[in-house]
């Protein structure tokens, strides 16, 4: 089926997420959808879903105009949709999961018909080698598994336009492969397959067309050929180098030391961290990799005191830091960027200047005999915004109102505003755009420099070589291995699903 | 590079069998408690030497059965050995990452609460347990909590949190009361009350769906307006017109052949219409919710709304319409209270049974079945506290009134085997 989006405009209040986007999508091609996080790929793909409504333009499936008010709708078109997060219902089987929303019913009672949808999911599954069971639990599944669910259940309804929203975001890079292995295979069926994706290899991998888009415009198509830099700079907009600069490391003593470090989450009862030992010393980056959801979020939170620590010790610069206040942790000169801005790292309704100082308000200057001296916040707020280049109408503004880069600038200015012995940052880049994503790399090397000691927590292994003296794997809350960054992808990918790598040791 | 490392890695179900989870110990724990105390105190603390009598058939009886007269001590003894079995059972299931079914904590606290009669019946000469007479209380103290459970699990199934079960059953038993004494006729209350808790469950919906608010506060709200408006026209409308709120019967009606079995048949098929209805209810909303298409919509609402709505499931309004439905049945629950019963409408005479309601669906664990069981836990546990103070016990009747509220703290303390909510309870969901 040929898919045709003509002139698709969709606005946010005064905010313009598509601006007239036409996009062709042949049947037995994969169309890449390029861009930042933010572009706007994901609403032009909810619009054509029929989550979303256009403003205007519109969409045409071989030739006929067809409007969809929702994803119901879209899906008798034969428009399959696979989200960046998945949307199975955990407590399900497969069989259940894959039938929801089309069940078929047999007998007079009209029940459901599940040997039906049994039969449904295995004959996909042996179609493509998915080795899906049909009566698995759906929380029982690896995140490969649940997404070759997703993809079975939009072909259980004869997609002809297969959009998977960024889906390698959680995959190991062998799952990656996999996966890739899979679109071709769609492909090669007939089916139409539009790829979202901001990562650059994948694109080269199995795109048959590349569409850019940037601030919610196409700026242009590319071949599959083109080269990395060039797919980034039309992406962004300009000139960027793929790389990171940076001098060796120039390790000092031992800042940062774990033994048999053991996190059991109270609420599930699951081992999430399970004896885990590294050091880090002083003036060297350790990159934390690993597919998201295998303890690095536990890791880091354990060390600051914000998960309960089960058994094990942590020290930091010699001190023991058990059973000491979080207060106490970051006065001793932890800094902490959380996973999640939006939700930890900010207060969204603050204005930039509160933020600033959530973890200096009751110090002087800011404070003086118990009331916040306002004056000197803003002086404070003022300097800030300017040495981390937070593009801002004022350092008075909420923080809510800010671009996902330009908050994690606010989260960052915050947290090296104090002398630190140890930064951790965690998904330090995720969904920044390429000039903040440059800045903040820039901003943890220098703290390594001055002889901080720094975690980085990243999914994005592109992240991790970049900046990373020392890589360690986690998977299943165990260290599979601490690595050197010369180590290739093949070896990490396979230590990122738990087998162990060949490598000695190089830490 | 390896790829057969890579298939073991990602193989369907190796995702978290791989992970290493802890054994929890915590419903041996609780259920282990209760049994060595029930041990100590029915078992040991029953004289020796002491019978206590059950009359298990009323003369009424098709078949007359004799009397059973046991040995106090070994019949406590026995029963509280058997609560430590089934304890046993939990350790033996929570050792192999197990769950227990839904029937274990019922039979346990039937046991318990069996060990419990016993020790109170002993050695009471000339007094006699009447097991049926115990057993049809129970049953009929347990309608009202069945209808509510089930309106609760309706609610909860599909995302929103039924707080207002209380207001549903006082409204319920209120217009039913009216309407029938109006018409003449005790079965027309049972049509009027499902209306009634059906309007108060879509206000419930409405305010979560469509303003956001949140839910329990919203119950809490509803609960209290239902509580002001009907004893306001308790005292207006119903103290000027006596003619408005009488005591209307419902007639028993024995089933042929069944109703005959010995024990059983009088306490299970020779009720009222309002009973058969429950029992109807069960089966139909089990079957419907677990097995039908529109149970998998309502739960998948409940537990993953936008996973629902991205396959084209309209997701509020699944939520106000099963809301709505969970109002009619705790509405219909309602009518137990008058009609049912033979009553007339009494100001507050819900008495809290829709909360106690609200813990059979948790201890019931958001299942019909589930719902029944516990429910007819909690009848038991109140008619024991009937049957208690006629034979004349020590044991305050207040103790066992807490009951099923102290059951309920077990239970969602993880005491009573693991049980978990609907994923997207009182989440209001906005696109």
């Amino acid at each position: 089926m040929r898919l045709e989006l003509r002139e698709i405009t969709k606005r946010f209040g005064d905010f313009t997420a598509n601006d007239a986007i036409d996009l062709v999508v042949e049947p037995g091609t994969v169309h890449a959808l390029l861009g930042e996080n933010g572009a706007g790929k994901s609403t032009l793909m909810n619009v054509l879903f029929g989550l979303y409504d256009a403003d205007g333009g519109e969409i045409l499936l071989d030739g006929e105009r067809r409007v969809f008010t929702g994803p119901g709708d879209a899906m008798a078109a034969g428009i399959g949709m696979v989200h960046q997060h998945f949307m199975l219902v955990p407590v399900f089987t497969v069989a259940e999961n894959v039938m929801l929303g089309h069940e078929q019913v047999r007998g007079p009672a009209k029940l459901l018909d599940l040997d039906a949808a049994r039969a449904k999911v295995t004959e996909i599954s042996d179609r493509f080698g998915f080795h899906v069971d049909p009566d698995a639990l759906v929380e029982d599944l690896s995140v490969g598994a649940q997404q070759r669910v997703e993809i079975i259940k939009a072909l259980s309804r004869d997609a002809k336009v297969l959009i998977l929203d960024e889906p390698t975001a959680v995959l190991t890079p062998q799952e990656t492969d996999e996966l890739l292995e899979i679109v071709g295979q769609l492909r090669d069926s007939g089916t139409a397959v539009v790829l979202i994706t901001h990562k650059l290899r994948e694109v080269q991998a199995i795109a048959d067309t590349i569409t850019v888009i940037r601030r919610g415009t196409v700026v242009g198509t590319a071949e599959p050929t083109a080269t990395q830099e060039e797919l980034a700079s039309m992406m962004v907009g300009r000139d960027v180098s793929m790389t990171v600069d940076k001098d060796p490391a120039d390790p000092g003593e031992p800042m940062l030391e774990i033994s048999n470090l053991t996190v059991i989450d109270p609420a599930t009862q699951l081992t999430v961290l399970d004896s885990v030992s590294l050091e880090v010393r002083r003036g060297e980056i350790l990159a934390v990799a690993g597919v998201q959801g295998n303890g690095q979020t536990e890791l880091a939170e354990a060390i600051l005191g914000l998960a309960e620590i089960t058994s094990g010790d942590v020290s930091l610069d010699g001190e023991p830091l058990a059973g000491r206040s979080i207060r106490e942790n970051l006065d001793a000169g932890i800094g902490f960027v959380p996973e999640d801005r939006t939700e930890d790292g900010v207060v969204a309704a603050f204005t930039i200047a509160n933020n600033l100082i959530l973890d200096l308000y009751d110090r002087e200057p800011y404070s003086k005999r118990g009331a916040i001296d306002p004056s000197a916040v803003a002086d404070h707020a003022d300097e800030q915004v300017e040495r981390f280049d937070v593009r801002t109408t004022s350092s008075q503004a909420l923080t809510g109102s800010l671009s996902g880069g330009n908050q994690q600038k606010v989260v960052l200015a915050r947290e090296l505003a104090r002398d630190l012995k140890l930064l951790i940052a965690s998904q330090p880049t995720r969904g920044l755009d390429v000039g903040s994503i440059e800045f903040v790399h820039k901003r943890i090397i220098e703290e390594r420099d001055k002889g901080v000691a720094v975690i980085i927590v990243s999914s994005e292994l592109d992240e991790v070589y970049a900046l990373a003296d020392r890589i360690a794997v986690m998977y299943h809350g165990r260290i599979v291995d601490i690595v050197s960054p010369d180590t290739d992808r093949d070896t990490m990918g396979l230590m990122m699903a738990g087998a162990h790598g060949d490598q000695e040791e190089a830490a | 590079m390896s790829t057969t490392a890579v298939d073991t890695a990602t193989a369907p179900g190796s995702g978290s069998d791989a992970v290493p989870r802890t054994k929890s110990w915590r419903a041996t724990i609780g259920l282990g408690i209760v049994a060595a105390l029930s041990l100590l105190v029915f078992g040991l603390g029953t004289p020796a030497g002491v019978q206590t009598t059950f009359t298990v058939s009323s003369s009424t009886d098709f078949i007359t059965l004799p009397s059973i007269t046991v040995p106090a001590k070994a019949a406590a003894v026995t029963l509280s050995i058997i609560a430590l079995l089934l304890v046993g059972w939990v350790a033996y299931r929570a050792n192999q990452y197990r769950k227990v079914g839904i029937w274990l904590p019922i039979v346990f606290g039937m046991v318990v609460m069996g060990a419990l009669l016993t020790w109170a019946g002993a050695d009471r000469s000339g007094t006699t347990i009447q097991l049926t007479g115990l057993l049809t209380s129970a049953l009929f103290l347990a309608v009202p909590l069945v209808f509510g459970a089930l309106a609760g699990t309706l609610c909860e199934r599909s995302g929103i949190i039924n707080i207002a079960i209380e207001g549903q059953l006082l409204a319920g038993a209120f217009l039913a009361a009216l309407v029938a004494s109006a018409v003449g006729n005790a079965y027309v209350g049972l049509i009027a009350a499902p209306i009634a808790g059906g309007i108060v469950g879509w206000l419930l919906a409405v305010f979560s769906t469509k303003y956001w608010v949140n839910q329990i506060v919203v119950g809490v709200v509803l609960n209290l307006l239902v509580l002001g408006l009907t004893s306001f026209f308790f005292s207006t409308v119903m103290s000027d017109n006596p003619e408005l709120n009488q005591p209307l019967n419902m007639p028993d009606l024995a089933i042929p052949l069944l109703s005959g079995i010995p024990v059983i048949g009088p306490v299970l098929f020779d009720q009222n219409l309002l009973v058969y209805i429950m029992y109807a209810a069960v089966i139909v909303i089990q079957i419907m919710l677990f097995r039908s298409r529109w149970g998998l919509r309502v739960r998948a609402v409940g537990e993953h709304p936008k996973a629902a709505d991205t396959v084209g499931i309209k997701v509020n309004r699944t939520r106000v319409r099963n809301t709505v439905l969970g109002g009619a049945v705790a509405g219909l629950g309602g009518a137990f209270f008058t009609v049912a019963s033979g009553l007339a409408f009494g100001k507050e005479m819900t008495a809290g049974k829709g909360y106690i309601a609200l813990a059979a669906m948790i201890l019931g664990r958001w299942s019909p079945k589930g719902a029944l069981a516990a429910a007819l836990l909690f009848g038991f546990a109140d008619a024991l506290r009937v049957q208690l103070g006629i034979i004349g016990s020590d044991i305050p009747s207040q103790f066992l009134a807490m009951t099923p509220y102290l059951a309920t703290i077990f239970a969602v303390a993880g005491l009573v085997g693991h049980s978990r909510p609907p994923a997207a309870e009182g989440i209001p969901y906005k696109k």
